[in-house]
């Protein structure tokens, strides 16, 4: 099996509490790529070596986040930035990931459920349509994987289904895949060191009405803080006071 | 497409600095600067700008005649012949857009043996029901799924969409928007026709913070999931029919590189969580698994689901489906009742748009309590278990609760 096994990685920075925070994975990548690092191991145990690239669309500063990946485990990382990605919707970023994976053409496509600031979790589902290759959502555990196809357990509303793909797959994880790891010292030492692929758009060769603001079918018109929900009545005192209170409470809500 | 400050309406108040989450606007000599380099063109500012100082231009027109693209689809998914939830709701809400653009609204529904859901769709106030009925689409198959319903909507034109924003609508509408070319907005708390026609949809992002509200301006139809529970359940119809319109399957659309192997329905649960009217949470202030026995008896007394923190998760007390919160599930019950859940940020984030909160807590001082409608500071295994028989006492006297 030729190995290559990508992870993407949020393409925009993670939070509005800016101060003092770098640009960091976002936490269900993180899932993601410890699922894609273990598969590698796997492999290369198996006589089967692989590498794991990391790929993300955002700004310059989300290097820092691709190099926290290269201390967990990552081989390489691509940094996809252009000024005509900005302004991308989930069509337009999927779109610009896909042309990405296209150049490198991997047998295995690992992505967070969701990202932590947008959470639409349409992004990869996207990648794999854009790619025309099968896809699984919510993976709660890969069963099984061998050089032709994979066996996965997805975590749904009701319970898990399992099913079997075949080669090249895309797979979007849950938390309950696995415990990432923290990065080892020779991790970081990788990190310090490791080159940081660009492409722009030109590298990708996709046309600038399919990327950034222009490209994309949906525009933000209007972005407001919601009310703060506010809390209510607290009540303190003896254990059976408390329970009749919250008895009454349930009560008036038409609950018990 | 470009981003301006109009220097004449800046005067360097800063609002637009404070709105930035990707450090892109400088304030220098009382002006704003946009620095174009970490720009995501997210429009956060032009919104924050009090003196419309700001603007976003994109050229750009439509490619095809958009009045060609009628009524209203909710999206009508089922398993097993049993259709979630979440449809009913958007029955609703579809109900409604439908009314204010003047078109019809339809349920599309795809599966194998659909009688008794379509004749149970047909009971709600839709004008029409597509039915796409064949043996292969017995089970949820995303690429299937995604090839029939990007050929139905190709060919039946719909103006809006919408899907729940489940595991499957999440999962498998993404695809259908890249194969049209047209716009998706992911998990919409809220759906409205603004003075221009045109479907205006709100969703949260960063977790709640903000609300953006999205238009799919140029292209059709305008897709959303929508999240369950958001919108009431619709009535059932109380005058017509709808008009059963079965659509021709197509085998060439079948094919797919994954196959179903089974389903197990996770057992001992008698209520999902995303489902669930009543949610009983537990979290680390239960200081052991057992502490999820507790929780679970007036779940059950409540007919409840059992939510958890992440820590009780973390802690291996509890499994990761019932995780409530930024790395878990977003609920929105009638009723949340949290207890020895100290309320971390990213729990809230899951669970705080939820009717009612009540929380259970020792410390008078947990962030659980500046959300909560109604707060109970207290040992929980002296309340919660307590709690429990007084509702069981009461329930066993039938004097009390029952006339008849």
């Amino acid at each position: 099996m030729p190995g290559t096994t990508e992870v993407k990685i949020n393409p925009e920075t993670n939070t509005l509490v800016r101060e003092g925070v770098e640009t960091q994975i976002n936490p269900f990548d993180l899932y993601a790529l410890e699922e894609a690092v273990r598969t590698k191991e796997r492999m290369t145990e198996a006589g089967d070596p692989s590498t794991v690239t990391v790929i993300s669309m955002g700004p310059p500063q989300a290097e820092d986040a691709l190099r926290e990946a290269i201390s967990l485990g990552a081989d390489d990382a691509i940094l996809l930035s252009d000024r005509a990605f900005a302004g991308s919707d989930t069509w337009c970023t999927s779109y610009i990931l896909a042309m990405a994976l296209r150049k490198l053409e991997p047998d295995l496509v690992f992505c967070g459920m969701q990202a932590i600031d947008g959470d639409t979790g349409q992004v990869g589902p996207g990648i794999a349509v854009h790619n025309d290759m099968a896809q699984v959502a919510y993976v709660a555990e890969i069963k099984s994987l061998d050089a032709k196809k994979m066996v996965a357990k997805r975590l749904i509303e009701e319970g898990y289904e399992t099913v079997e793909l075949k080669l090249p797959v895309l797979l979007t994880v849950v938390k309950e895949i696995n415990e990432p790891r923290t990065p080892s010292l020779r991790g970081k030492m990788a990190a310090k060191k490791a080159e940081i692929v660009r492409w722009g758009i030109a590298d990708l060769g996709c046309p600038e009405d399919k990327c950034g603001l222009l490209g994309s079918p949906t525009q933000v018109i209007k972005v407001m803080t919601p009310p703060c929900r506010e809390g209510g009545e607290k009540y303190e005192g003896e254990a059976a006071e408390i329970v009749d209170k919250l008895f009454d409470t349930l009560k008036c809500l038409e609950v018990v | 497409m470009s981003i301006s400050v109009d220097a004449s309406k800046c005067n360097g108040c800063t609002l637009c600095v404070k709105s930035c989450a990707t450090n892109a606007i400088e304030v220098k000599d009382k002006l704003a600067t946009i620095v174009l380099e970490n720009c995501t063109m997210c429009g956060a500012c032009v919104s924050a700008c009090r003196f419309k100082a700001i603007s976003i231009d994109i050229d750009k027109q439509p490619v095809e005649n958009l009045d060609q693209y009628k009524e209203v689809w909710v999206f009508g998914e089922q398993r097993e012949g049993k259709v979630a939830p979440v449809v009913y709701e958007l029955i609703n809400v579809g109900r409604d857009l439908a009314k204010a653009r003047n078109t019809k609204l339809a349920v599309v529904i795809l599966g194998s043996d659909l009688t008794a859901a379509v004749n149970d769709l047909a009971s709600y106030p839709v004008d029409k029901v597509y039915v796409y009925e064949a043996p292969e689409l017995a089970t949820y198959d995303a690429e299937r799924y995604c090839r029939v319903l990007t050929d139905v909507m190709r060919a039946h034109k719909p103006e809006i969409v919408l899907a729940g924003a489940t595991t499957t609508g999440r999962s498998f509408m993404s695809g259908v928007a890249i194969n049209l070319y047209t716009g998706l907005t992911a998990d919409c708390t809220g759906l409205e026709i603004g003075e221009d026609g045109l479907l205006h949809q709100t969703r949260p992002a960063y977790g709640g913070n903000i609300m953006a509200t999205i238009l799919c301006k140029y292209t059709r139809p305008q897709m959303a999931t929508v999240r369950h529970k958001v919108f009431p359940t619709s009535p059932k119809r109380c005058e017509g029919e709808a008009e059963i319109v079965r659509l021709e399957p197509k085998p060439t659309l079948f094919s797919s590189r994954s196959s179903f192997v089974e389903f197990v329905e996770t057992v001992g649960e008698k209520v999902n969580l995303v489902d669930a009217d009543i949610i009983v949470s537990g979290g680390r202030g239960l200081g052991a698994p057992e502490g999820f026995a507790v929780i679970r008896e007036l779940a059950d007394e409540l007919n409840a689901a059992v939510g958890s923190s992440r820590a009780a998760v973390d802690a291996g007390w509890i499994p990761y489906a019932h995780q409530v919160g930024q790395t878990g599930k977003t609920v929105c019950p009638k009723l949340y009742i949290a207890c020895g859940i100290s309320g971390a940020v990213q729990h809230q984030v899951g669970m705080k748009s939820s009717d009612v909160i009540i929380a259970i807590n020792k410390d008078p001082n947990a962030p659980i309590f500046d959300i909560a409608t109604y707060g109970f500071v207290g040992d929980l295994y002296e309340v919660v278990p307590a709690l429990t028989k007084k509702i069981r006492t009461m329930r066993g006297a039938p004097a009390e609760t029952c006339v008849v």
